[in-house]
């Protein structure tokens, strides 16, 4: 093997690597696994019916994805960020730091979030906020008392609830889905079962109160789930207690191993969502820097895709998945193609 | 010394009797031999439970049901799916129209109704645009199109969805399995080898039938390239230095110890490494198989800076002695004599590097070669470096997440194909070292 040979062939590269770096010409999204199956779906039809390259969809969080996309303007930066909660102040303002200021929100419709057991176990067919937070919160109100939380089965606070031991398996706090999570349910049984209550009479500050509602029991009862949701599947699957949360497109596609809970009487659907019945949704968003329209082919046009009646829709491929489409889509859709970005007013 | 003594009195036994002290020895033996064969047969035990388990998940996506289907389009039809901004939906649309006719025809579950076939049917719009663009002639002629079934239907021939465990879904309803089951009496649709899945790229959560992992080997394959390019003479350069011609000082102990901890290093580090060198500093593509390269020869270098060190060494120093001893310089020496001899060893421990690195995902995560990425083939050689692309590893990481089941079949698929390039790999590197190893 001839040293000369391999120089040369690894300078080559390396002047091609320079040479090509420049110029980038598929759409860059990164962000939300909750988003990434959607933002998949669009990708591959964006492909597919016009004349751009198909975009290039990177999963890793919605914290993750913002944070990468606030890094700054240029090429080497992504486009668009998938998130499955809004941007914060304080991710706005690390934007505006590193000169990302003109940013594009763009709301894409709305997800369910679901309570769902085995087909075979227990009869877990109703929950309130109360009975989630009896079962998942380290401490928990007694006769009137702030204990520590003391049950380990389900009946033991909620008679019609089944004898089973509480097994829960949640998302773990890297999610978007956690904050939902905690803030529909944690802190609405909080407030329901007097708990929000006796820690401010338990001279607690009204924020600290607010904060240890959402706190979870530690002693193995609630199980953080880091993974995607194929992860919590398989651990209701090897455990016939186990109440797992998921998104609802991933539990109407998984229908034959998982029976749903209605939550406050409501049954998780499309329509209930919609409505704003069934009480834990959010809507799902992605960002678009407005520097990069114009500089990156194809950018506005995936978007003007993204957010068409064609594809979120409630009778496009989107909504066939398992997205709850947004009734204000119209609206989204001017907002998109004036190219109005969040300070604008919305 | 008096117990000394007495001993040495004793052990003058008899050789055809066993004393106690004796027996304990060779029941030790006997006990270490037993744990060693209980070793050996747990990890066999478990090797044929992976490989088992691995090839009963993964056999399945080498196969798929097909719906085939002789389509009649006309001008107008084509006018006016290309009219829409949704074209391959359209052209859904058409094979759907041409599907229920002829299932009428034949007498096929009664009345045609569109969406019991549309659940029936995989996303076929994008082979049919595809087709017609490519062959605008065949426009209004009888066309013959055999395409992808939707996943539940594929699932129902095997044995993934069953009459019994089906929920009715807005997926797949008991009564469309009917009409499946005629439509298979009739021939239409049937089970065949996939070569979409060996040679085609990824696809849509909504579209398991389409995902292919073709592209990502393609992008593997890149990567293995520009590490193969890199380390392969920066590793054996650095080796030859260090081994042959550096001074035995604190510096070299430093640096030798350093590239011994740089092999214990997690590869996500390098990730992270990648990230912020190569793509924010030097400003390479993201998502391109030459950063991924880059970053996996920086986590494959000490591994062949070790081995190569190791062959080098085990060559025999008399070889560097004669060639010395005959006039020869010592980069003669190097070169003509020591480094053919050491070349086995150094190949074997480059292709099992090599191996290493096309098993990984960690650092790919950082670099943005995870996710919906492996959707377009390279357009040409030297594309293939900067164009985005997955890599194996990831491809089957980011199908076992998604939620529809018949994806989670593509990995164990993708797995057995991953594994069939590595098995390769190290019988290249276990043949080279069998012709070309010498023993002293």
């Amino acid at each position: 093997m001839s040293f000369t040979k391999l120089t040369v062939s690894t300078l080559a590269l390396t002047a091609l690597a320079a040479g090509t770096a420049a110029a980038r010409d598929q759409v860059q999204v990164a962000g939300s696994s909750t988003v990434l199956p959607y933002a998949s779906i669009v990708a591959e039809a964006f492909g597919e019916n016009t004349d751009f390259p198909t975009p290039v969809v990177e999963s890793g969080g919605s914290s993750a994805g913002l944070k990468r996309f606030c890094e700054g303007v240029g090429e080497n930066t992504i486009d668009v960020a998938n998130a499955s909660r809004a941007i914060r102040e304080k991710e706005i303002a690390a934007c505006a730091d590193a000169g990302v200021t003109d940013i594009i929100e763009v709301r894409i419709g709305y997800d369910g979030i679901v309570f769902a057991s085995q087909q075979s176990g227990p009869a877990f067919t109703a929950f309130e906020p109360a009975d989630i937070f009896n079962a998942l919160a380290p401490k928990v109100v007694v006769d009137g008392e702030l204990v520590d939380n003391p049950y380990t089965k389900w009946n033991e606070f909620n008679a019609d609830l089944p004898d089973a031991e509480i097994a829960a398996f949640i998302p773990g706090t890297k999610h978007g889905t956690r904050e939902v999570f905690e803030e529909k349910v944690l802190a609405a049984g909080c407030e329901v079962t007097g708990a929000m209550e006796a820690m401010v009479a338990g001279g607690m500050s009204e924020d600290d109160a607010e904060d240890a509602c959402l706190a979870v029991r530690t002693d193995g009862k609630s199980v953080d789930i880091d993974g995607d949701y194929t992860e919590t599947l398989a651990r209701i699957d090897a455990n016939p207690n186990g109440i797992g949360v998921f998104g609802l497109a991933f539990y109407e596609n998984n229908q034959d191993k998982l029976k749903v809970a209605t939550m406050s009487g409501i049954e998780p659907k499309t329509e209930t969502i919609a409505s704003g019945e069934y009480p834990v949704s959010r809507p799902l968003y992605f960002y678009i820097k407005k520097a990069h329209i114009g500089v990156i082919p194809g950018l506005k046009e995936y978007a003007q895709f993204f957010i068409s009646d064609d594809l979120a829709g409630p009778s496009g491929p989107l909504a066939n998945y398992g997205l709850v489409s947004d009734p204000e889509l119209s609206k989204t859709q001017a907002m998109v193609n004036e190219e109005k970005t969040m300070g604008e007013g919305m | 010394m008096a117990d000394a003594t007495a001993n040495a009195h004793k052990r003058h036994g008899s050789l055809t009797q066993v004393d106690p002290r004796t027996r304990r020895r060779n029941a030790a033996e006997a006990r270490f031999k037993a744990y060693g064969l209980a070793a050996i047969a747990l990890g066999i035990f478990f090797l044929v439970v992976l490989a088992f388990s691995i090839i009963r998940s993964g056999v399945p996506a080498f196969t798929t049901t097909v719906v085939s289907l002789e389509m009649n389009v006309s001008p107008a039809e084509i006018d006016q799916a290309e009219s829409g901004m949704l074209k391959t939906a359209a052209y859904t649309k058409l094979f759907i129209a041409q599907l229920g006719s002829q299932m009428q025809e034949q007498g096929i579950g009664g009345e045609v109704d569109p969406e019991a076939i549309g659940r029936i049917l995989g996303k076929v719009g994008n082979d049919l645009r595809a087709f017609y663009q490519a062959n605008p002639d065949a426009v209004g002629e009888p066309v013959d199109f055999t395409v992808n079934a939707s996943s539940r239907v594929d699932g129902y021939f095997k044995g993934r969805v069953t009459r019994e465990g089906l929920v009715d879904s807005r997926f797949l309803v008991a009564t469309d399995l009917d009409v499946v089951d005629q439509l298979t009496e009739a021939g239409i649709i049937t089970r065949q080898f996939d070569w979409g899945f060996l040679l085609g790229k990824d696809a849509g959560v909504d579209n398991p039938g389409g995902a292919g992992i073709g592209a990502s080997v393609l992008g593997s394959f890149f990567m293995m390239l520009v590490v193969l390019v890199l380390s392969l003479p920066i590793g054996v350069a650095a080796s030859i230095y260090l081994e042959e011609f550096a001074p035995k000082n604190r510096f070299t102990d430093i640096i030798e110890v350093n590239i011994s901890n740089l092999a214990a290093v997690p590869s996500i580090v390098f990730g992270i490494l990648g990230l912020a060198v190569f793509i924010q500093f030097a400003s390479l593509p993201q998502s391109a198989p030459l950063v991924g390269g880059l970053v996996l020869t920086l986590m494959t270098l000490p591994t062949i800076i070790i081995s190569t060190r190791a062959s080098l060494k085990a060559v025999p120093p008399s070889i560097r002695d004669a060639a010395l001893g005959v006039g020869a310089s010592k980069m003669q020496a190097v070169f003509h004599h020591v480094l053919p001899l050491a070349a086995p060893g150094i190949l074997t421990g480059t292709i099992i590097g090599l191996a290493q690195a096309l098993g990984e995902t960690a650092p790919l995560l950082l670099i943005g070669m995870v996710g919906f990425v492996a959707r377009e083939f390279p357009t040409g050689f030297w594309d293939g470096f900067v164009e985005p692309n997955s890599a194996m590893p990831a491809q089957i990481y980011t199908w076992a997440a998604r939620s529809d089941v018949a994806f989670y079949e593509k990995a164990w698929g993708g797995i057995i194909v991953l594994l069939v390039f590595l098995l390769i790999m190290n019988a290249i590197a276990i043949v080279l070292r069998r012709r070309f190893e010498r023993r002293w």
